[in-house]
């Protein structure tokens, strides 16, 4: 039994190894070696790419990264959480419910984020609309700004903490609630002092699941921020394409992935492992 | 309380699906401007003339049913090979691999890809996309197969095997039917990643390689174009029904 299953791992981890770890080990090399003259790498090491990120111009990206992604997480908790709440519920359409928060979030990143585009824009429904209507004559600046990465980033990820949370209130005893009615405590009374304390290992462990993609977000900053939101992700993109730096671009990608994988610990630690 | 409940839950599903579901009516719109003029088909046949678009989207197809392929077989394989049972390197790589922001895995796969080629005379193109997309698809397709192994009987393969299968006869007869729906979910959730990205494959095309995603990130770009709204209402459809059938199947 052990010898056919042992050999079908071999072709996953040949492909993990070669084009997920080999890869890492690649950028690992490159973050330590100086840029080469024509944007390549040169042979000598360094550990400048490291401590350039101290630098004031890279600090605010990574601190402006560590701002945006706690504001759409906690955007997320708070407004995934009553939805949690609905579902969990709802009786007998509690899947069909359910389904209408997974469905979008399975269709096409690409095209929900550029569906704000659509609505943001200078041209866009909103302005088109207001002016329309005549309310205002100049279109409203509300595209390219932080707001809009905050909806953005909201807008893609409410998914990642609705359902574990759906899951967490799902699990919950019902007659702690039955308890705390039966004592004298308001439905809201309730929420508050019973439920959400219940959620709270939940509730941190959902947090996290949408904290660690908003921290490598790329197209939503990309494409609904301007020069004044770039973000970590942006700023490696562009280290490897217009400003031809790979060394420090590899350097912050890893800088990057090690706070990832801080924050995946703090999760398995916290017993959130069911969740992943 | 629950009225407000209801309330507010019909907000968060209307904040969820309206974006969407407007992009979709205006693809409608006769007007190249967003304001609604009456409709029309304009934009769908714009969208279905131009060649560029016809062939990303072919390289876009071509790109995700190889990914699929490869990536349902490798993945297939590899979560029965996983199943109860430990090996840490490769399931900590899969979950890291799960978890690595797009845009890393995208540079670092540019910056291996550069490597190679230095010692080999070759240029990226649509097999590093395939490459690329493989690699990032596998650890979806073994969750998706290893939640439905995890319903599976192992009594099932012993009686099989006591009955004279071999190892290979008892998970080709017994274990890969019982498994079927799964792998076919696996596949169209693979499917539909791979059809979707557009960071790593952004990173990793070459010049003959371009595809839907890109196409219309440039498009989205440069200005407004009702040409991305009908195509990309036409994306959202098809990838909305892939997914349905997937959730369908991973149910039965």
């Amino acid at each position: 039994m052990n010898g056919l299953r042992r050999r079908f791992l071999a072709p996953a981890a040949l492909v993990m190894g070669l084009l997920f770890l080999t890869p890492l080990v690649i950028i690992l090399v490159y973050s330590l070696l100086m840029r080469g003259t024509y944007g390549g790498v040169s042979s000598e090491w360094t550990i400048e790419n490291y401590t350039r990120l101290a630098d004031p111009l890279y600090l605010i990206i990574l601190l402006r990264t560590f701002g945006m992604a706690g504001a759409a997480t906690l955007g997320c908790v708070v407004f995934g959480f009553p939805l949690a709440l609905f579902i969990s519920r709802a009786g007998a359409r509690k899947n069909l419910y359910l389904q209408l928060v997974i469905l979008p979030f399975w269709t096409s990143f690409l095209v929900r984020t550029y569906a704000w585009m659509f609505l943001l824009r200078d041209t866009g429904l909103i302005n088109s609309a207001l002016k329309a209507l005549g309310i205002i004559h100049e279109p409203l600046p509300l595209l390219y700004n932080n707001a809009a990465v905050f909806v953005g980033l909201v807008y893609g990820y409410l998914p990642f903490v609705v359902l574990p949370l759906y899951a967490t209130l799902e699990r919950l005893d019902k007659t702690l609630l039955e308890a705390s009615a039966d004592l004298g405590a308001k439905p809201g009374e309730t929420l508050i002092r019973v439920v959400i304390p219940l959620c709270s290992s939940g509730l941190r462990a959902a947090a996290l699941l949408v904290f660690i993609p908003c921290l490598g977000a790329y197209l939503t900053p990309d494409l609904l921020g301007g020069s004044k939101t770039v973000m970590v992700g942006n700023l490696i993109q562009n280290q490897f394409t217009t400003a031809r730096d790979w060394p420090f671009g590899s350097a912050v990608s890893l800088v990057l992935m090690a706070i990832v994988m801080l924050m995946l610990m703090v999760i398995i630690r916290r017993g959130g492992k069911e969740l992943i | 309380m629950k009225r407000g409940l209801a309330l507010y839950a019909s907000a968060a599903y209307a904040f969820l699906h309206l974006p969407l579901l407007i992009l979709g009516v205006f693809s409608f719109n006769s007007a190249r401007f967003t304001l609604w003029q009456g409709f029309s088909l304009t934009w769908y046949r714009a969208a279905f003339q131009d060649p560029q678009l016809a062939e990303a989207a072919w390289n876009s197809i071509v790109i995700a049913v190889a990914a699929t392929v490869f990536s349902t077989i490798i993945g297939t394989l590899c979560a029965y090979g996983l199943w109860k049972r430990d090996a840490k390197w490769l399931s900590g790589s899969l979950y890291l691999s799960l978890v690595t922001p797009e845009v890393v895995m995208g540079i670092s796969l540019l910056a291996f890809f550069q490597w190679i080629f230095r010692y080999l005379h070759v240029q990226l193109g649509m097999y590093t996309v395939i490459l690329a997309h493989v690699a990032f698809s596998i650890s979806y397709v073994v969750i998706v197969v290893l939640a439905r192994l995890r319903t599976f009987d192992v009594s099932l393969e012993e009686a099989a095997m006591d009955l004279g299968a071999t190892e290979w006869g008892a998970f080709r007869e017994v274990t890969l039917p019982v498994l079927a729906p799964g792998i076919a979910a696996a596949a169209l959730l693979a499917f539909t990643t791979s059809f979707d990205d557009y960071v790593i494959t952004s990173m990793v095309a070459g010049v003959d390689s371009e595809t839907l995603p890109m196409v219309i990130y440039a498009m989205a770009r440069r200005g407004a174009n009702p040409v991305v709204n009908s195509i990309s209402t036409l994306i959202v459809v098809a990838l909305g029904l892939l997914i349905v059938g997937s959730e369908r199947l991973q149910k039965r």
